[in-house]
C-alpha cells in the first residue's frame, strides 16, 4: 500500500507553474506578499541608511538584471552591453528632469522608451549573429557609448541639447519624486517601480511572446516551422530588456543625484552576465537574486572590511560552479538542495516509525 | 496537391536534389529513398530552409517559395522534424497552442483546437503537465499535434517513428492515417519503416540521388525493380 502511493506521488505528472493546484498557488501568492510587505514596510525602518541606498541600487540592478534574465534565459541571446544601455537610461532621465517640469514617472517610462529604441539597434546585429560574436559586438558597442559619455558627460542643469555645463560652480541635484524624497522614501519607490517591471515580463512570459521565445531558445528552426517570425521577436526582446534597463536608468539617477560617466564601466556588463548566469538566467527569482550579490553583497563586504575586490573571484568561482553542476543557477539549485535536504533529515524519523498501510 | 518541377539543390559540390519532378494528389503519400538520397532536403525546400537553386513548387496552386518561411506555417504548412522538437519549457497545451497563435485563427476557438488535436492524437493524459515529463512515444504524439491543429493544408512528418517501439508505433500509423480524413490535409511521411509506409500511404515515391525514380501505388512501387535496386543494390543484369 504505501509503496503504492510512493509510485503514484513520483510519477504524478509535472506541472506547468501556471497551473499548479489552487491551494499551492494560493500559498505561493501569500508568501510572495508577505516577503513584498516586508521589503517595503519594515526594510526601510530597521536598515540604516547605508544599506537602504545598497538596497535600492539592488532594486535598480534587479531590472537590469531582470532584462538581461529575459535575453539569455529565455531568448538565447547574450548581451555584453546592459550596463551601457542603463547609462543611456540614465542620461535621457537626468536631461528630461532638469529641462522639464514632468511628473518623475513619466520621465521614466520616456527615458525608458528612448533606451528602448537605442537598445533595439544595438540588438539588430543580433538578427545576424549569437553567441560569442553578437556578445562581442554588444560589448564594443557598450564601450563606444562609454567613450562618447566619458566625453559628453551627463547633463548637470547645462543648457543645449547635452544639458552640461563644465563652468557651472554649483551642481544641482537631479530631482526625486515629491512622494520619495527621503531615501527610505526612495527605496520604497524603486521597489514599486522594480515590480511593476517584474510584472511587466510576467505578462510576457504568459503569453505569446513567451511561447515564441522559448520555441526560439530551443531551436530556431523549430520556431520558424511553427510559424514564429523569430526576427520579430528577438528585436522584441531586445525592445523590452533594453526598456527595463532604461527605467532602471531613470531610477538610478534620482537614486545617486549626481550622476558621473565612471559608474558605468562597460566590464560591469561582463560582471553583471557572469553573474546572472550564477544566480540563474532563467527564473524571476534569479534576477533578484543577481541583482543582491552584485549590489548588496558589495556593500556588506564595504561594512565588514573586506575588499570588495574579493568578489571578482568569486563571481568567477560561482559562474564556474554554475556552469558545471547548475546549470538554471543558483535559484534553482538551493531550494532543490533545500529539499534534498529536508528529504534526508526526514527520513530516519519515517524509518523507525512503523510504515502507514501496514498497521491495518 | 502539391507540384514540384525540376528541383535543384546543391550544397557546394553536393547536388542534394538533381532536378526532382513530383506530384502528390492527396491523402497520406509516403516518401522514400536510401540515405542522403534528399528526402529532408525537399522538405527543408518546402519550409522554406533551403532556397533551391532552381525549379518551382505550386501548392494548391499558389507559388510557395515566394512566401516568407514563418509565412507558410500561417499558410498551412506542418512540420516535425528527425529529431522531435518539442518545447520544454512549455506545457503540453502550449506546445500546441503556440503553433495555433502564429496561425492567426483568433484565439476565441484556441482552447478547443488545442484539446481537440490532444485528442486526435490519443495524448489523453494532464495537458498542463510540463513536456519532460512525457514519455518519448507520447513527446512523438505531441508532435503530431502541433502539425494538425489549426487548418492545416500540408503537413510534412520526417521519420515521426523513428526511435519507437512497435506498439507506439502502431498507435502513430493509426493517427497518420487519419489525418487527411480529419484535417483534409495533404499529408507526406518521410520514414525508413517500410511497414508504416504501407500501412499508412496509399501513393509513394521513391527518391534516390535527388531524383524521382517511381511514383505510385505504395504496393506497386515496393515491388518495383528499380526501387529494389536502390535500396538493395543489386547489380545490373
Amino acid at each position: 500500500m504505501a509503496l503504492d502511493t510512493a509510485r503514484i506521488t513520483a510519477s504524478a505528472p509535472k506541472r506547468s507553474p501556471l497551473h499548479m493546484p489552487p491551494a499551492r498557488a494560493l500559498t505561493r501568492i501569500g508568501i510572495l506578499a508577505v516577503l513584498l510587505l516586508f521589503v517595503l514596510l519594515a526594510l526601510p525602518q530597521v536598515l540604516s541608511l547605508y544599506y537602504i541606498d545598497a538596497m535600492t541600487q539592488a532594486a535598480v540592478y534587479s531590472m537590469v538584471t531582470l532584462g538581461l534574465g529575459v535575453l539569455v534565459g529565455r531568448v538565447g541571446l547574450y548581451s555584453l552591453g546592459q550596463v551601457a544601455v542603463m547609462a543611456v537610461g540614465a542620461w535621457a532621465a537626468a536631461r528630461l528632469l532638469f529641462a522639464t517640469a514632468q511628473p518623475f514617472p513619466l520621465v521614466l517610462l520616456e527615458a525608458g522608451l528612448i533606451t528602448m529604441v537605442a537598445g533595439t539597434l544595438l540588438g539588430l546585429p543580433a538578427l545576424r549573429m549569437r553567441g560569442l560574436y553578437l556578445a562581442l559586438i554588444t560589448l564594443m558597442l557598450a564601450g563606444a557609448i562609454s567613450v562618447v559619455l566619458a566625453t559628453t558627460n551627463f547633463p548637470n542643469g547645462g543648457h543645449g541639447f547635452l544639458g552640461y555645463d563644465s563652468a557651472s560652480a554649483h551642481v544641482p541635484a537631479i530631482r526625486r519624486p515629491g512622494v520619495a524624497a527621503s531615501d527610505p522614501a526612495y527605496f520604497r519607490y524603486s521597489v514599486i517601480i522594480a515590480i511593476a517591471m517584474f510584472l511587466l515580463v510576467l505578462v510576457h512570459l504568459r503569453t505569446r511572446p513567451g511561447r515564441a521565445w522559448a520555441a526560439i531558445r530551443q531551436s530556431e528552426s523549430a520556431a520558424l516551422a511553427a510559424g514564429v517570425n523569430t526576427t520579430f521577436y528577438k528585436l522584441w526582446a531586445f525592445a523590452l530588456a533594453s526598456f527595463m534597463t532604461g527605467v532602471a536608468g531613470g531610477v538610478m539617477a534620482g537614486a545617486v543625484r549626481y550622476l558621473y560617466s565612471i559608474t558605468f564601466q562597460p566590464q560591469d556588463s561582463i560582471t553583471l552576465l557572469a553573474v546572472v548566469l550564477m544566480a540563474g538566467a532563467y527564473s524571476l527569482w534569479g534576477a533578484v537574486l543577481a541583482a543582491l550579490l552584485v549590489q548588496l553583497l558589495p556593500a556588506l563586504l564595504n561594512n565588514w572590511g573586506v575588499p570588495a575586490d574579493w568578489l571578482t573571484i568569486l563571481f568567477g568561482l560561482g559562474v564556474l560552479q554554475a556552469l558545471t553542476t547548475a546549470p538554471r543557477g543558483l535559484a534553482d539549485q538551493v531550494p532543490k538542495d533545500l529539499a534534498r535536504l529536508a528529504g534526508l533529515l526526514r527520513r530516519p524519523a519515517r524509518q523507525s516509525a512503523p510504515p502507514e498501510g501496514s498497521s491495518r | 496537391m502539391i507540384e514540384a518541377e525540376n528541383l535543384t539543390v546543391r550544397y557546394g559540390g553536393v547536388t542534394s536534389l538533381d532536378g526532382m519532378t513530383v506530384t502528390f494528389q492527396s491523402g497520406t503519400c509516403g516518401l522514400i529513398g536510401p540515405n542522403g538520397a534528399g528526402k529532408t532536403t525537399f522538405f527543408n525546400v518546402l519550409s522554406g530552409f533551403v532556397r533551391p537553386a532552381a525549379g518551382t513548387v505550386r501548392a494548391f496552386d499558389q507559388d510557395l517559395l515566394a512566401m516568407a518561411h514563418y509565412r507558410r506555417a500561417r499558410w498551412g504548412l506542418r512540420r516535425t522534424f528527425q529529431t522531435e522538437q518539442a518545447i520544454e519549457d512549455l506545457s503540453v497545451f502550449d506546445n500546441v497552442a503556440m503553433v495555433h497563435e502564429h496561425a492567426r485563427l483568433g484565439g476565441s476557438s484556441r482552447r478547443q483546437a488545442v484539446l481537440d488535436a490532444l485528442a486526435f492524437v490519443g495524448l489523453t493524459g494532464d495537458p498542463y503537465a510540463t513536456v519532460t515529463a512525457l514519455s518519448a512515444g507520447d513527446r512523438r504524439l505531441l508532435e503530431v499535434a502541433r502539425a494538425v491543429v489549426g487548418r492545416p493544408r500540408l503537413v510534412l512528418l520526417d521519420e515521426p517513428a523513428a526511435g519507437l517501439p512497435e506498439e507506439e508505433t502502431a498507435h502513430l500509423s493509426e493517427v497518420i492515417r487519419r489525418i487527411p480524413e480529419h484535417t483534409g490535409a495533404l499529408t507526406i511521411m518521410v520514414d525508413h519503416d517500410m511497414s508504416l509506409v504501407s500501412a499508412c500511404c496509399q501513393t509513394t515515391a521513391v527518391l534516390d540521388f535527388g531524383k524521382l525514380i517511381a511514383c505510385g501505388p505504395t504496393a506497386g512501387v515496393l515491388r518495383d525493380e528499380h526501387v529494389m535496386r536502390a535500396y538493395l543494390g543489386t547489380a545490373e543484369v
